[in-house]
């Protein structure tokens, strides 16, 4: 079934699609830019270490988001 | 003259393609925001001469961050625009390219990385893309020169199909609906590189990596300039410049106001590159025989780490520590620049996004980052009497680097952006760039460095001869005397570390001091006043209130840290 959960809940490896941003227009604008958008399907690569950055792989680039803005990204996982 | 913007994503290798069009070198590097500065340059299409300014980096026009302000004033008056578009990333990049459309200036695409396009098993139907675009698009691989002709040849024809104003999530759906009719994606298994490349920013691989990794640097840098310092550079000055110099020495009257300033103090009736400090012996020996080799090796091995990659994926690892400070890790690429020179490390600063983070990064820049040269003259002194004693420097270095920042932070308003960066892939460092970029750095080293010493050993003599400095030692011996228990004498060198800090350690090795001396003076020294060259690009980027503070900062921490050394030990 669908999940509505954090990008900072998803498992390493798992996939998801974004479908919204908790924020103003601020962190929206930056998170497009890199070409974060909902309906982007996002990986997150790495396990976080602590409260350490976060690193998604959408289309063929990875990013790295803080802790504090992955948790501002809300995905859709299939569990 | 026409012109010509060079504009485009971060990291798509404008820098690259400015280099192929105009001759000129620019430094260019493996990670976003390299340029932070514009670079201009002229280049021939055809017959005709135009200038072409290599812009900083923009994601949009909507100028977030500093770099790209700038970017959007230049836009104002070009008269063209080459549109750097990443061919492995098009969507991001097309999005600006539909920025650009809607701005009244003829553009022309240059679709870079072609050929990591086809690694990764991308193929992109140019024919197409130039025709739902209106604009002609060129393919090309800027390190190795591949389709740079065909570019400048198409120059002429770049323009603008005056397309209407889109609002931004039209600009996406937009570059959506044109990826989907030119991209053609295969599949393909994941290389090695991006095996590593995952491993090394996951914690329990990447830590034990990114040790390693700094380990080997340190090692290899200390390696090649030690090998190159006892195997070339002193040699040669033995051999070769040493009797020379005692020919000279012999012309010229003793005591003269002349030999004191060229040949400086004989040591036992012979020249010492070290202590004669004279124009031509020490004023040549400390930049090329002490420095000179330690600014090789320190840039042959940041530049293979600029180019490889390694650099976003130690910012991401070190998030956390930084954090503490304010910062977040992309902090580090700036204070690791700073460990060649403080002036392209401040200058770095530019990427981070807000006034309160250029602050503290540029202020522990100046104050807890000793450059390659202040590090060649620690090693080269303090090293002779063992190597806990140059130890101790680094670790008090590092502890006020962390401390200050902390207490910046706790004190400074404001607080630090989440972090939101790319990632590039890791690529094979090309020789040439990196080849390149090593020359440039060591030209510049040379161009700028080299007459500040020597011009700065020349005022020191002078002063000396008209006395001018037991005034102004006597003036200061109580506190260097009781805070920092060194002799007076070496209130002189503090001064001379505002022009040139290796000279100013060059100065405290001609006054006798015991280990623990040299250890408070050069800590002091590197922590106190920034030399003259790092002042000036200080205040360009801070401004006065922001200088004054960070000047602050400077004299009170190195007070307190050099006293506490002078206690301690």
């Amino acid at each position: 079934m669908v999940e509505r959960i954090s990008l900072t809940d998803m498992n390493a490896g798992e996939t998801g699609t974004a479908v919204e941003f908790i924020g103003g227009r601020g962190v929206h604008n930056r998170l497009c830019a890199l070409g974060i958008r909902p309906g982007k399907k996002i990986t997150r690569v790495n396990a976080a270490f602590g409260r350490g950055p976060i690193i998604v792989r959408v289309g063929s680039t990875q990013i790295a988001l803080g802790f504090g803005m992955s948790y501002k990204v809300i995905v859709e996982v299939e569990r | 003259m026409k012109k010509i913007l060079l504009m485009g994503n971060p990291n798509v290798g404008k820098s690259a393609v400015f280099s192929r069009l105009t001759g000129i070198h620019v430094i260019a590097s493996n990670y976003p925001g390299t340029t932070v500065e514009f670079t201009q340059g002229t280049m021939k299409i055809g017959d005709e001469e135009a200038i072409l300014i290599d812009v900083p980096g923009t994601y949009g026009l909507e100028a977030t961050s500093k770099a790209e302000k700038i970017a959007v004033e230049m836009l104002k008056d070009g008269d063209a625009v080459i549109n750097v578009v990443d061919a492995t990333n098009l969507e991001r990049n097309l999005h600006l390219t539909l920025h650009l459309l809607e701005r009244n200036i003829p553009v022309i695409i240059a679709l870079n990385i072609w050929d990591d396009a086809k690694h990764k098993g991308i193929t992109i139907d140019v024919k197409k893309m130039e025709e739902l675009l209106g604009v002609p698009v060129v393919p090309t691989v800027a390190v190795t020169g591949e389709g740079i002709k065909e570019l400048v040849s198409r120059i002429p024809q770049a323009c603008n199909p005056k397309v209407a104003r889109r609002s931004e999530e039209e600009k996406w759906t937009e570059a959506g609906r044109i990826l989907d009719k030119v991209q053609l994606l295969q599949h393909r298994h994941h290389t090695l590189l991006e095996v590593i490349g995952d491993a090394s920013v996951k914690p329990l691989s990447g830590i034990p990596i990114a040790i390693l990794v700094m380990f080997a640097a340190f090692k290899v840098i200390r390696f090649i300039g030690e090998w190159l310092i006892g195997n070339v550079f002193e040699p040669i000055f033995e051999r070769f410049w040493q009797p020379l110099m005692m020919q000279l020495s012999s012309i010229l009257d003793p005591g003269s106001f002349l030999r004191s300033i060229i040949i400086g103090k004989l040591i036992d009736g012979e020249i010492d590159f070290v202590q004669s400090f004279g124009v031509l012996t020490t004023g040549l020996f400390v930049p090329i025989g002490m420095v000179l080799p330690y600014i090789f090796s320190f840039y042959i091995v940041l530049g293979v780490m600029e180019d490889s990659g390694y650099l976003p994926r130690l910012a991401v690892l070190l998030d956390n520590l930084m954090h503490r400070m304010g910062l977040h890790g992309w902090a580090i690429i700036p204070t690791l620049l700073g460990l060649g020179c403080n002036v392209p490390g401040i200058m770095a600063t530019r990427i981070l996004e807000s006034r309160r983070e250029r602050l503290i990064t540029a202020t522990i820049i100046s104050i807890g980052v000793p450059c390659a040269a202040l590090q060649a003259m620690i090693w080269g002194l303090v090293g002779e009497h063992g190597g806990r004693y140059v130890a101790i420097i680094y670790l008090s270095l590092f502890v006020v680097w962390v401390v200050l920042g902390r207490i910046l932070n706790m004190i400074l308003k404001g607080e630090s952006q989440g972090l939101i960066m790319e990632v590039p892939p890791y690529r094979m460092p090309s020789l040439q760039t990196v080849v390149k970029k090593l020359w440039m750095r060591m030209a510049a080293f040379l161009k700028e460095a080299l007459p500040i010493v020597l011009l700065g050993i020349m005022v020191v003599n002078i002063l000396y001869f008209l006395k001018i400095f037991d005034v102004l030692a006597d003036f200061a011996a109580p506190l260097i005397t009781n805070v920092f228990g060194l002799p007076k004498e070496a209130v002189i060198a503090m001064a001379i570390g505002f022009l040139r800090k290796d000279v100013a350690v060059g100065m405290l090795g001609t006054l006798d001091l015991t280990a623990k001396q040299l250890v408070v003076a050069a800590t002091a020294l590197a922590m106190s006043f920034p030399c003259i060259a790092t002042f000036v690009v200080l205040f360009k980027e801070l401004g006065i209130t922001d200088t004054l503070k960070s000047v602050l900062a400077m004299l009170i921490s190195s007070l307190i840290v050099g006293g506490l050394l002078n206690a301690i030990l």
